[in-house]
């Protein structure tokens, strides 16, 4: 029984591990640029979780002052923290997705095989020049 | 004075606050002077800066009087304010650069804004190079990566490709970065701070620690990315070479040089406690991949037929001899990094600046092919390039003799005879592409007449002035060891 209360207790911990993994698979493994942004972000989220368990202290509530000494609280900093990396997540994804559109408008496709097709193709034009 | 005590918090919120002005004017002229008026004063700022440390060894400024550790702040010490300095004179000379060439690439109506946003990249590298705290670092990271991104799709107008490097600059970078957040996730688990000089003495209370660890080796991951050294480079090639000239400049000499710096404060100022671990990454895995890196990056640069792709390429391999002087471990080692940092960056972007007026004056891309005598026909400009592609390779009487002279002394000091034959045999490596570009531009005869009149005084007058700077520390090469060796006892301690 010990190992299912290992998982129980890291159960955060195992969500963000297979979070990330699926993430980064997806950004490897996919070939449209509007997937990987879906792949980056779900990786970020990953991390996300990962800090906010950490702050996570058992038993511990809100840290807002109750004026009782004996309140445990949890840690307030690492969800700070996270609420600059979403800040800062929101604007890679936004900037991304204005990439996007614009490689649809210059190139009218925005699958990276059919992308590099082409790129292999004005390389060789810039050859000729 | 009471101002110059926030200086540290100037360098950033000035650029800050003047990118969103800038952002807002309706004329091109009007931005491009309030940009350089704000570089200028930063330069000032920074040199002002170097006077205080110069005194006083380090400087600390708390944001809004909280104390560290519980606050965030910015710490200038021997080790990075050589590189304040570096970030602020490159900035200074590439605006005035840009006044002619960036607006030559892109749209009149977009330059306003393509300088708030290289305002915005400007304050984000003074802020990478200054602040102590683990998690704004990454704050800066994101901000410097996200207006990079911007300034290199900026050079769409000229070349659609630009739009693709940009991309992968994105997703590369953020992959990056978020490795980083991650490693300082776990080094927040095992100390519980995020205060640089804080996680130093935390650390040597734990001793060795598996979090911490884990941590180091993210933070490490993530930092390499965005320096660009060896096989996590990818993103660097493109995105320098599809930038417009003066991005290119400002990028290939600073950013990944900032990102090279925080590499070195973590293996040396921060980490150093963890001993083993640290000399075991120097040895087995940096040294190796920064060997690699410079072969890759030379051969590379030796088949490459685009000028601006083939000189970032060779960026690799000099980022190579940066992590390879660190890898040595030793005092001098250190300094030499620090002094090739220096180097470096001076030399490409002065190269990438030349670079751009080539372009500027036949109207296309510069390839081997269309560079054909333009030397004789824009013979000032090919004059600095010359004299700029010597200090790559290492002459004496310019910086590169300097760099490749400290570099040598560290490697000799290993008494590692074969690492020396490599190195050496790398150098010479490098001969073989400059030749193969003077010999196109000097000695075959031009094929077209250039677009322009004459060279534009206002685009090669920088590169003159970067490759005076470049002489100077060459012949009178004082300053530029004293801060190398001033930055490996900010590390290390003194010898």
């Amino acid at each position: 029984m010990t190992s299912i209360n290992l998982i129980l207790i890291n159960w955060n911990y195992i969500v963000v591990i297979l979070l990330m993994m699926a993430g980064l698979y997806i950004i490897i493994s996919n070939q449209n640029f509007i997937k990987k942004l879906v792949g980056l972000s779900i990786f970020q989220s990953s991390v996300f979780i990962f800090y906010i368990s950490l702050g996570k202290v058992s038993g511990g509530t809100a840290p807002i002052l109750t004026g009782n000494d004996e309140t445990l609280y949890s840690n307030p900093l690492p969800h700070v923290l996270i609420l600059t990396a979403i800040v800062v997540g929101v604007a890679t994804n936004a900037l991304g997705l204005a990439l996007v559109v614009r490689i649809q408008e210059a190139f009218h496709s925005i699958e990276e095989n059919k992308l590099l097709a082409l790129k292999k193709f004005s390389e060789q034009e810039d050859r000729q020049l | 004075m009471p101002v110059f005590d926030n200086i540290p918090a100037l360098l950033v919120v000035l650029p800050l606050i003047a990118s969103a002005i800038v952002s807002l004017l309706p004329s091109a002229r009007v931005a491009w002077i309030l940009t350089f008026v704000v570089t200028l004063l930063c330069l000032f700022m920074a040199f002002e800066l170097v006077d205080i440390v110069s005194n006083t060894s380090s400087f600390s400024y708390a944001f809004g009087g909280w104390e560290p550790p519980w606050g965030i702040v910015f710490v200038v010490d021997g080790a990075n304010v050589y590189l304040v300095l570096l970030v602020a004179f490159i900035s200074v000379v590439s605006t005035f650069y840009a006044y002619t060439i960036l607006a030559a690439e892109i749209a009149v109506e977009d330059l306003p804004k393509a300088y708030s946003v290289w305002l915005l990249a400007i304050a984000s590298l003074f802020g990478l190079s200054m602040t102590g705290d683990a998690f704004n670092l990454f704050v800066f990271l994101e901000i410097s990566a996200l207006s990079s991104i911007t300034l290199i799709a900026l050079g769409a107008g000229q070349d659609r490709r630009a739009l693709l490097a940009a991309y992968n600059y994105l997703i590369i970078g953020a992959i990056g970065a978020t490795f980083y957040v991650i490693g300082v996730g776990y080094l927040y688990a095992a100390t519980g701070t995020l205060n640089l000089t804080d996680i130093v003495d935390r650390l040597n209370e734990l001793g060795t620690n598996q979090a911490a660890i884990t941590g180091l080796a993210f933070m490490l991951a993530g930092i390499m990315v965005k320096a660009g050294v060896f096989p996590v480079h990818i993103w660097l090639p493109a995105a320098y070479s599809f930038a417009p000239s003066a991005v290119s400049s400002l990028l290939a000499a600073v950013a990944t040089k900032v990102a090279i710096y925080y590499f070195a404060r973590l293996l040396f100022g921060i980490f150093a406690d963890i001993t083993l671990l640290v000399e075991f990454f120097l040895l087995y895995i940096l040294m190796p991949v920064s060997i690699i890196g410079i072969f890759f990056g030379t051969i590379a640069a030796i088949y490459q037929t685009d000028l601006k792709r083939l000189f970032a390429l060779s960026s690799i391999a000099q980022i190579g001899y940066i992590t390879l002087a660190f890898s040595l471990n030793s005092h001098s080692g250190i300094s030499a990094g620090f002094i090739h940092i220096i180097n470096h960056a001076l030399i490409k972007g002065s190269i990438f600046m030349a670079i751009g007026i080539f372009a500027f004056g036949i109207g296309k891309r510069a390839t081997m092919t269309s560079m054909q005598g333009v030397g004789r026909q824009m013979p000032i400009t090919f004059a600095g390039f010359v004299v700029a592609g010597l200090a790559l390779v290492g002459m004496p009487l310019t910086a590169g003799f300097i760099s490749k002279l400290y570099l040598f002394k560290a490697l000799f000091e290993t008494n590692n005879g074969i690492l020396v034959a490599i190195i050496a045999f790398s150098s010479v490596l490098s001969v073989l592409y400059l030749w193969k570009i003077f010999e196109v531009m000097w000695l075959k005869e031009p094929t077209k007449p250039l677009k322009i009149e004459k060279e534009p005084i206002m685009a090669y007058l920088p590169v003159w002035m970067m490759v005076a700077v470049i002489v100077v520390f060459g012949v009178y090469s004082n300053d530029i060891v004293m801060s190398g060796i001033g930055a490996a006892n900010a590390l290390i301690g003194a010898n």
